[in-house]
């Protein structure tokens, strides 16, 4: 076995190069590794990266000039800046050695759900920021904010400009329970609560109504469901050091609410949160919890004949809170077997409705079918029949996101399967569709086009899981490049596209006076964040209007298109 | 909030500069542990005490994500101890460690996160494996969601 020393001469620090460098997995021979990297190349990759030009050009007309059988660069527009979208990028960058990355959002800001969905509270989850940074750091990214795809610029545009487009768009809408009542003031989604927190200029203008009463419940045992749960009965102290949007707390500083019931339709031995989660709120001080009948759930012979994952999660939930029942002044409660019938407002002793908000919510009890192993993960209930109604002045409901589908993706022949609520894929991540299968009898891969993500698996999953996700579809769209099947425009075997990439469409895009804002407006943006985050004793104080982003980008006077075009040519 | 104590690294602007450099072993102290990748290779290398397992295998361009940054919040940089009584030598995985390993692909009994393993004299000679994430990527993640 060979024995490598930790040291190498001359040293440059690994760290700043292993993002940039790595050994390639052996899915073919084409682009298998390359040696070690020496200190030069390492530093000639981390040179700065300018503005939103485009590399790829320069290369592949200097290519082009000794080779007609070397092929251009792929060029890839990646929809969609969250971690499914960055993982793959700095994947494929690594397999693909001169692949050119487009990433486009549709907000200035970047970084999807770790910026308007992980808890202000979580913040080492966000840490993956660092990994991302990296990738944008790259000459052959680059990232395109403030353009809406499907809006301020068409698919159909953008398809002439790439060899394979990513959606990686996740999902913008959540599910809804469906119920009479549901759109009564006081009810809300998570993902608008988790949103408002957040800053996330859509739902900055939420004002939840935390001060009209002391109960909340919450429909759904996520971890999303934990995270609004955690929100609501967190010491503020604790939570106004994070990122939290300035606006959330000064709501919960005048909150009212002192009970907080997570509802779910089956039992804890199918509940979705994680037991890290509710470790966390077993450990509030002055935070107390309850259950009722917890026990009757898990197996007569005990919690220890559970696997590994459910036994650690029923042994948190046994333990429970390690305050005192009387001592505590919030509450948080678990509640099973319960499925949402209908949200009600006030009603006098008449049945006369005489609120105009939530007041009270009814459940419908369920019990579990009767073949079905009421240990197992996936086991099923039905309803009894049976009624519960539980006070309410707030519910919010949290039974899961839904992806749409991007407006113009059936002009690509993209279908979306709204039942799932994703894009067909062959679950490495290649689009599929019943039209472009042998004869139409079976789906097959529409070229060039990808999907990773919430929108490929279902809004389901950790930060690992859309990491390992996106590793897949990287690998499975550098393995379809060094095999040489067709593209999004390949025609007759060879290949049409401009590969102009964001050159090609940018005219369209500014045209419309859409200002788009590049990574460098965006370090502008995190910078003014971050320093106005220290004046108020904040890590950061999120712009939550999309203007105020802009404004703290210097959009409006710097960004000249002529000069961009000239900084193009020149590259 | 426990979860704060343990950062080490949060919200970065500047990645490159902010990390922290392995400092060479002590003549002596020398520590040796060994990788083996997915693809089934061998990598041994020379370390010093304290050292922990995500640091050193991201000083030398192994293949670890460690999303996280090395502060116990995810399971990316899951590694599997070859050996049972090189595991048993180890300190026992905390609570917070065991919660992120819950989430990991592959999880097998003598799983640790790498960021939480340090070098140490006991540990010298240690092998650990890196999942192999494909097949459990399908394995666990599209089954009957």
């Amino acid at each position: 076995m060979p024995v490598h020393h930790a040291r190498r001469a001359p040293y440059v620090c690994a760290s700043c190069i292993r993002r940039l460098h790595h050994v390639a997995p052996r899915i073919t021979r084409t682009y298998a590794t390359s040696g070690p990297k020496t200190a030069i190349s390492a530093a000639a990759e981390r040179s700065p990266r300018p503005s939103l030009r485009a590399p790829a050009r320069a290369v592949h007309l200097r290519r082009n000039e000794y080779s007609t059988s070397t092929r251009k660069p792929l060029r890839l527009a990646i929809i969609g800046s969250g971690p499914a979208g960055f993982y793959t990028a700095q994947r494929l960058m690594r397999q693909v050695k001169d692949a050119v990355v487009d990433m486009y959002e549709k907000l200035p800001v970047p970084y999807g759900l770790v910026r308007f969905g992980v808890a202000p509270d979580h913040p080492e989850v966000k840490n993956c920021q660092d990994s991302f940074e990296e990738v944008a750091a790259s000459t052959r990214f680059n990232y395109i904010g403030n353009v809406e795809v499907g809006k301020t610029l068409a698919l159909a545009d953008m398809k002439p400009h790439y060899d394979a487009i990513l959606f990686a768009y996740g999902a913008s809408e959540d599910r809804k329970l469906s119920i009479p009542g549901e759109d009564l003031p006081g009810v809300y989604s998570a993902r608008e609560f988790v949103g408002w927190y957040n800053g996330h200029p859509q739902f900055s203008h939420l004002k939840p109504e935390l001060d009209k009463g002391e109960r909340a419940v919450i429909v759904g045992q996520g971890n999303v469901a934990l995270d609004v749960a955690r929100i609501l009965v967190a010491p503020l102290n604790q939570l106004r050091k994070t990122d939290i949007a300035e606006h959330a707390v000064a709501a919960l500083s005048r909150s009212k609410i002192k009970r907080v019931e997570v509802v779910g339709r089956r039992g804890p031995l199918q509940a979705s949160f994680t037991v890290k989660e509710v470790r966390e709120l077993m450990q509030f001080p002055k935070v107390g919890f309850k259950s009722t009948g917890l026990r009757s759930f898990y197996p007569p012979e005990g919690i220890h004949t559970l696997p590994r994952v459910q036994k650690r999660l029923a042994m948190v939930l046994q333990q429970g809170a390690p305050i005192d029942k009387h001592d505590h002044k919030k509450r948080w409660e678990l509640s099973f077997l319960r499925s949402p019938h209908a949200i009600h407002a006030k009603k006098n002793r008449l049945n006369q409705v005489i609120g105009n908000r939530v007041d009270s919510i009814e459940f419908q009890k369920t019990n579990f079918v009767p073949d079905a192993n009421p240990f197992s993960e996936d086991a099923k209930v039905h309803p009894t029949g049976e009624m519960v109604t539980t006070e309410a002045s707030m519910v919010f409901r949290s039974i899961g996101y839904k992806s749409t589908p991007l407006p113009g993706l059936s002009d690509l022949g993209v279908p979306f399967d709204e039942k799932l609520g994703i894009i067909p894929n062959d679950v490495h991540g290649r689009i599929i569709s019943p039209s472009a299968g042998p004869g139409n009898l079976s789906a097959g891969h529409l070229p060039g086009l990808y999907a990773v993500g919430w929108v490929k698996r279902g809004p389901t999953g950790v930060i690992v899981n859309t990491m390992m996700d996106a590793f897949t579809t990287a690998d499975i769209i550098a393995q379809d490049w060094s095999t040489n099947v067709p593209f999004l425009n390949t025609e007759k075997g060879s290949d049409a596209s401009t590969g102009l990439g964001w050159d090609g469409v940018k005219d369209t895009v500014l045209a419309q006076g859409v200002i788009p804002v590049d990574w460098e407006a965006w370090k502008r943006i995190d910078k003014a964040e971050r320093e106005r985050g220290k004046q108020v004793g904040k890590v950061r104080w999120k712009f939550a209007d999309t203007e105020q982003m802009k404004a703290a980008a210097g959009l409006a006077s710097s960004w000249n298109p002529q000069k961009m075009k000239a900084t193009a040519g020149l590259a | 909030m426990h979860s704060f104590a343990r950062n080490r690294r949060r919200f970065s602007s500047t990645p490159i500069s902010q990390h922290n450099h392995l400092d060479p072993p002590k003549p002596g102290e020398e520590r040796h542990v060994t990788f083996i990748t997915k693809e089934g290779e061998s990598f041994t290398f020379e370390v010093a005490d304290g050292d922990n397992l995500l640091d050193i295998a991201q000083e030398n361009d192994l293949e670890m994500e460690g999303a996280c940054g090395g502060s116990c919040a995810c399971s990316t940089c899951h590694v599997i101890v070859e050996s049972e009584d090189m595991y048993n030598k180890m300190e026992e995985p905390d609570d917070d460690e065991n919660d992120m390993l819950d989430l990991a692909f592959g999880l097998q009994e003598t799983s640790r996160l790498g960021c939480q393993v340090k070098m140490s004299k006991e540990l010298d000679g240690l092998v650990v494996r890196l999942p192999s994430m494909t097949r459990n990527l399908q394995a666990s993640d599209f089954e009957s969601k």
